[in-house]
């Protein structure tokens, strides 16, 4: 079906980045115009979702040029479900930013920056053109790169220093695997691709070009051993851009090695067991990083590394629920990491520390609130019928299915792990009694803020925590969604024919 | 020439990668620059280089003859020297910003992100 309207949720934001670069001085009608455009754009987004859904997968070709001659953007379940929880996030983020963004920073033009992020993860997930990804991943780390170091303290300075590099690293090692490509198969288009690569005979170059893709790929999901720029980097912006960046950025590179490794390089056993053994080594560095860390904010970070392994884990077993399982997974973890990050800024704000020795006595002070923070925590943790819990649950069936036993264990021990890692966490922060901490004069702390803002911080999180409940107590329809959208991964004619025609 | 390319590519990676992992916060970013540059060539080798082939269908012929100059790769190395482009400048200016905030360009004492608090 072709449909130039699935371009529509990359174009708002655009639009809205545009707009708010005309009010460039006036900040109350930024946060305006940033929090009604995320909101027309979770709708568009919705009904894309609902569309694709009902109607099957929607391209358009730009310009008019049949594929696989021009630049393909195809919507099909996964893209448009993407989509919409970018858009999830972003209105999240964006509500919680009127809330804790210090003025200075949207001074210097944070809004729209963050509006062009937006726009590059919808770019990403709706293009059907191998280029064009590696164009829009550039428009979101230019765009992340800005916002890790607005504001320009010490600590951000150098985490982006490392995020730079090996981002930059990673775009490279991305554009080489793409010459190869090209040069093996003289197109750019992904179905094209599709069919291309499966009629090569020099299957060697075939498996070098797609280490090369994994690589790029990895670095920038954050995959064992090409991980450390992400614990030296999230941690340093303000929460609301932590946020973001915890709950989409990484998922990204998630994203393009479900698509391309399902599509396009069908794994042989050499490449599943390349990629199961990464699951296993992420799983245990980021589960036994977080286990050391002090900072809750890292803690979070190193988790995020360790559910990484977790879906890496899924597309490793490669059959159709062990992928569903990682899709479902996704799809809580971009709620959730989100929501994390606003929560640890929400706490910084009540006690103007993130070090969990100093924290303490936080449910005494504020059970409504620990109650809310319990949902995020333990939708993490995966305790049924929470979010967390169905995503292991589909992975783990499809890894017993596979009779691989060895990921199943991993699969639980990365859970065991991170059920420890937030009972600490819980007992830390929540339940013992914290020392006494000094005023800190510099810091903006909660009861000083204005009801607006306090209502914005809150109110996000409240948003998201519905959401992840809403997966959890509705996961019959998320699931839905998952195991179709993982029987068209693993049988991608329907996506090749919606492209390419018959 | 193409085996002529094929060295020059293979050293500018190896360069690259060498200058990349140096402790000097500039070889970073020269490392970093030669490594795309070897890239672009890269794409620019593989879309097969033939001299006065231009990709054009003559007016008794309906469609292009066996070996042509193909055109996608040098679309491609345009957009990707422009993003590097951007890229390099916003790199260069982080680094001039870290040595001004930090006070040295060694990575090995950029230690402020692994503070335990």
């Amino acid at each position: 079906m072709n449909n130039p309207y699935i371009v529509l949720p990359v174009i708002l934001q655009l639009f809205i980045a545009i707009l708010l670069m005309f009010s460039w001085s006036s900040k109350n009608i930024q946060k305006l115009i940033s929090v009604t455009g995320s909101l027309i754009a979770l709708v568009i987004s919705l009904l894309l979702l609902i569309k694709v859904d009902n109607e099957g997968i929607q391209i358009m070709q730009a310009g008019g040029w049949e594929a696989p001659f021009g630049i393909t953007f195809v919507a099909d379940t996964f893209s448009a479900l993407l989509v919409l929880l970018t858009a999830i996030a972003g209105l999240a983020v964006s509500v919680y930013s009127v809330g804790s963004v210090r003025n200075a920073r949207i001074k210097f033009g944070y809004f729209p920056i963050f509006h062009l992020l937006i726009m590059g993860l919808s770019g990403a997930f709706l293009t059907g053109d191998i280029f064009n990804l590696y164009v829009w991943f550039e428009i979101i780390i230019i765009s992340s790169f800005v916002l890790l170091t607005l504001g320009g303290e010490k600590a951000q300075i150098e985490g982006a220093i490392k995020y730079v590099t090996m981002n930059l690293l990673a775009s490279v090692i991305f554009l080489t695997a793409i010459a190869i490509l090209y040069g093996l198969t003289g197109s750019l288009n992904m179905a094209d691709l599709s069919l291309r690569v499966a009629e090569i005979e020099n299957r060697g170059l075939v498996n070098v070009t797609a280490i090369l893709f994994l690589v790029g790929f990895g670095i920038k999901s954050a995959v064992f051993p090409l991980y450390f720029w992400l614990p030296a980097s999230y941690h340093t912006p303000p929460p609301a851009i932590s946020a973001i960046f915890g709950g989409l950025l990484t998922k990204v590179g998630v994203y393009a090695m479900l698509r391309v490794f399902t599509l396009i390089f069908i794994p042989d056993t050499f490449l599943s067991t390349v990629i199961m053994v990464i699951a296993i080594f992420t799983i245990l560095s980021g589960g036994i990083g977080a286990l050391i860390q002090n900072n809750i904010r890292k803690v979070f970070s190193y988790l995020i590394i360790c559910h990484i392994g977790f879906m890496l884990a899924g597309l490793g077993v490669y059959s159709t629920l062990a992928i569903a399982g990682a899709i479902f997974y996704l799809v809580h973890d971009i709620i959730v990491k989100t929501n994390l990050f606003m929560v640890s800024g929400l706490i910084f704000k009540f006690k103007g520390t993130y070090s969990m020795r100093l924290l303490g006595g936080f449910y005494k002070e504020h059970p409504k609130m620990s109650l809310l923070m319990a949902i995020p925590l333990f939708s993490l943790v995966g305790i049924p019928p929470l979010s967390g819990f169905w995503g292991k649950l589909l992975m783990i069936q499809g890894a017993i299915d596979q009779s691989n036993m060895l990921v199943v264990f991993f699969i639980i021990l990365g859970s065991f792990l991170t059920l420890f890692i937030i009972a600490r966490l819980w007992s830390e922060v929540f339940w013992k009694d914290g020392p006494e901490l000094p005023e800190k004069k510099h810091i903006k702390y909660y009861n000083a803020l204005k009801p607006l803002k306090r209502k914005a911080m809150v109110g996000s999180i409240v948003f998201l925590s519905l959401i992840s409940l809403g997966i959890g107590f509705g996961a019959e329809w998320v699931m839905r969604l998952s195991i179709k959208i993982a029987e068209n991964l693993m049988d991608p004619t329907l996506y090749i024919q919606a492209v390419l025609g018959n | 020439m193409e085996i002529l390319l094929v060295i020059i590519i293979g050293l500018l990676y190896a360069a690259g990668i060498y200058m990349m992992l140096r402790r000097s916060l500039v070889k970073l970013i020269i490392g970093l620059i030669l490594l795309g540059n070897g890239a672009n060539l890269l794409i620019f080798l593989l879309g097969k280089i033939v001299k006065g082939k231009p990709p054009i269908i003559g007016a008794s012929e309906k469609m292009l003859g066996e070996i042509y100059a193909d055109p996608v790769p040098q679309a491609l190395i345009l957009t990707a020297i422009v993003i590097s482009f951007g890229l390099q400048a916003f790199a260069i200016i982080l680094i001039k910003r870290a040595y001004k905030v930090v006070k040295t360009d060694d990575l090995d004492e950029m230690n402020a992100t692994d503070e335990d608090l």
